[in-house]
């Protein structure tokens, strides 16, 4: 595109590249652009159809946007009776704090342990620790679900979030960032007589937040997507997450467009509040990860 | 723990290891605090990921049907099932079509995006926000909105109504496995939900090329664009494409959510882990026939996983 700079008139040169730069810059904000607009089709539908009525979205022609949106499809939805839509949000909601909550307080911790406390049997225990991630967690739903329904777990809170904190990924994330943790720090932290305890609450998590954050948000997510263990656990509607219950719309004799696009845009903004306005974190932990749930 | 009894051999050992920690007993003791620090963990591991493999394993040697505590041991009869089991053959088939179908794209699509965004001097942030965002969605909203109103087999979704504005007839894109219309479906809605989240991998790894490659490479008198893309760009993302590949890959193994919703009461298009679902928690319950599926499956993500970890190096290092 831009043309080979002439040897001999280097005052040619910043123009004829900033030409060639412009019309490049313009094919690519172009194409990006487009790409953009292909990536909002999803949430233009959701959007559209939570505010138009059943009539608006099925007509004959196909149109842009409900003349009046209608926010009224909010209360109704929450008033439909076929679904409990509020109870299965309250589940998630519920469920994916407990989740975030109890995994980073178990996973720090024992990550915290086999990085920095010295124990004969340390290495053993991580690759115990390393094993478990060569077994996907999906695959072993039949046998977790034979456990959690001969603790009488199913239908609990207890069922679904209890089995899902020990992950063996999040371990080793923690691990290798407390091996990267400043020792002096702790070191200062001894001196001053705390115990590995005191230490760690009292120095080295505050010390930590961003990758806390960062764990927190994938975790989070993972917890309020997740469909496969909240199916099986969840086998009576008091206990559904709002992801089983968005399942259930689509096998629902009784269709109601505007009210199940109403659902769907409440299940995602969460989410997209999350990526929105902690994207900080996000990406961090993304790119520290490299993997989701 | 067995504290107490360990004791007397640890402490010297951290005594050693760090000598300026002043000496407080059983709460000094970096034995107690080891295990004060992961017990919690190592429990929950061990009775909610070892017990329920191994009770698996235990599992899939037996006749069990409605019953996860069986008598009779019937050896590897159950393998043999699943293995001549149409329906569980068929399933790995799905798996092998899909992959070949997302995990190139998806690899394609994500690494485009990123180069496109990389390039970006304003709005880089907007951008990168955009083809991320679709990750917040689950695959279950995403499903609803490619069945219900995407690709929605009725005159009113959104692609028949474009294709009737060329006067194309309506097609059901889930309801007819011929011609089968169901993987375009599938396919763009992996796609377009993964392909943000690997964009930033991607993102982070062009970032990490040092400028100075492509001054040298320029001085070379290598012209910008494909050039350099082919003989800079691309090596110096190796470590990257190769675990993005793998997580692809691994994630199209245990795909289950958007097969689930999108073809549900179908008898095509089913990947092993429905199939798994439907063998142990359908009708027949039988937990032996799932539980030895699920140790096939295992062992075959677990051979993927290995051979691809010759090219990769065991662990993702060296993107840092």
């Amino acid at each position: 595109m831009t043309a080979t700079v002439p040897p001999v008139a280097p005052v040619d040169k910043p123009r004829r590249v900033k030409r060639g730069s412009v019309i490049g810059n313009t094919g690519l904000y172009v194409s990006i652009g487009v790409a953009a607009l292909l990536f909002l089709v999803p949430f233009y539908l959701i959007v559209r159809n939570a505010l138009s009525t059943d009539p608006e979205i099925t007509g004959e022609n196909w149109k842009f946007f409900p003349t009046n949106p209608r926010w009224s499809n909010f209360t109704e939805l929450f008033h439909d009776t076929t679904v409990d839509f509020g109870r299965s949000l309250f589940n998630s909601a519920v469920v994916a704090v407990l989740i975030t909550v109890g995994t980073l307080l178990v996973c720090s911790l024992a990550g915290y342990g086999l990085a920095r406390i010295p124990y004969r049997h340390a290495n053993k225990i991580f690759y115990m620790v390393l094993g478990t991630l060569m077994v996907p967690p999906a695959v072993t739903f039949v046998p977790s679900f034979v456990l959690v329904s001969s603790l009488g777990w199913v239908d609990s809170y207890r069922g679904l979030v209890i089995p899902v904190l020990f992950s063996g990924f999040a371990c080793f994330l923690f691990r290798q960032y407390f091996l990267g943790f400043p020792k002096e720090l702790e070191e200062a932290a001894r001196v001053d007589g705390l115990g590995y305890w005191g230490a760690y609450w009292r120095i080295v998590v505050p010390n930590s937040l961003n990758f806390f954050a960062a764990i927190a948000t994938i975790t989070f997510i993972s917890g309020w997507n997740a469909f496969l263990w909240p199916l099986v656990i969840g086998q009576d509607p008091s206990a559904w997450t709002v992801q089983i219950a968005l399942s259930s719309y689509m096998t629902n004799q009784v269709v109601n467009f505007h009210l199940i696009f109403m659902a769907t845009a409440i299940s995602i903004l969460p989410l997209v509040f999350v990526f929105l306005f902690l994207q900080r974190w996000l990406v961090q932990g993304v790119a520290q990860t490299g993997i989701k749930g | 723990m067995s504290t107490t009894t360990t004791r007397g051999v640890a402490r010297p050992a951290s005594a050693q290891a760090s000598p300026a920690r002043p000496r407080r007993g059983l709460r000094g003791s970096s034995t107690f605090n080891f295990w004060l620090f992961t017990s919690p963990f190592l429990i929950g591991l061990t009775v909610f990921v070892y017990v329920p493999i191994g009770w698996s394993l235990w599992l899939s040697f037996f006749e069990a049907r409605f019953t996860v505590t069986p008598s009779k041991f019937v050896g590897f009869d159950n393998y043999w099932q699943m293995l001549q089991d149409s329906k569980f053959t068929g399933s790995l088939v799905t798996f092998t079509v899909f992959a070949a179908f997302i995990v190139p794209a998806t690899w394609a699509l994500s690494l485009g995006l990123a180069l496109l965004v990389n390039r970006l001097r304003f709005m880089k942030a907007f951008f990168r926000s955009v083809f991320f965002l679709p990750t917040a969605c689950s695959y279950v909203a995403a499903a609803l909105v490619w069945k219900m109103s995407m690709f929605s087999g009725v005159r009113f979704g959104l692609m028949n109504t474009i294709l009737g504005w060329f006067g194309v007839e309506n097609i059901a894109w889930l309801a007819n496995p011929d011609p089968p219309w169901y993987w375009l479906v599938i396919v763009t809605l992996r796609l377009w939900l993964q392909a943000g989240f690997y964009m930033i991998l991607f993102l982070a790894a062009l970032q990490n090329i040092p400028p100075e490659l492509y001054e040298a490479a320029a001085i070379d008198g290598a012209k910008p664009g494909w050039q350099t893309f082919r003989h800079i760009t691309l090596p110096q993302l190796r470590a990257t494409s190769t675990a993005v590949i793998l997580l692809l890959v691994i994630a199209a193994y245990q795909a289950f959510d958007e097969f689930f919703n999108l073809l549900a009461k179908t008898t095509w298009g089913r990947p092993p882990l429905v199939e798994l679902y439907y063998t142990a928690l359908g009708e027949s319950q039988d937990y032996g026939e799932g539980s030895a599926g699920a140790v096939i499956l295992t062992l075959l993500i677990l051979i993927v996983t290995l051979v691809q970890g010759k090219f990769l190096g065991f662990g993702r290092g060296d993107d840092k």
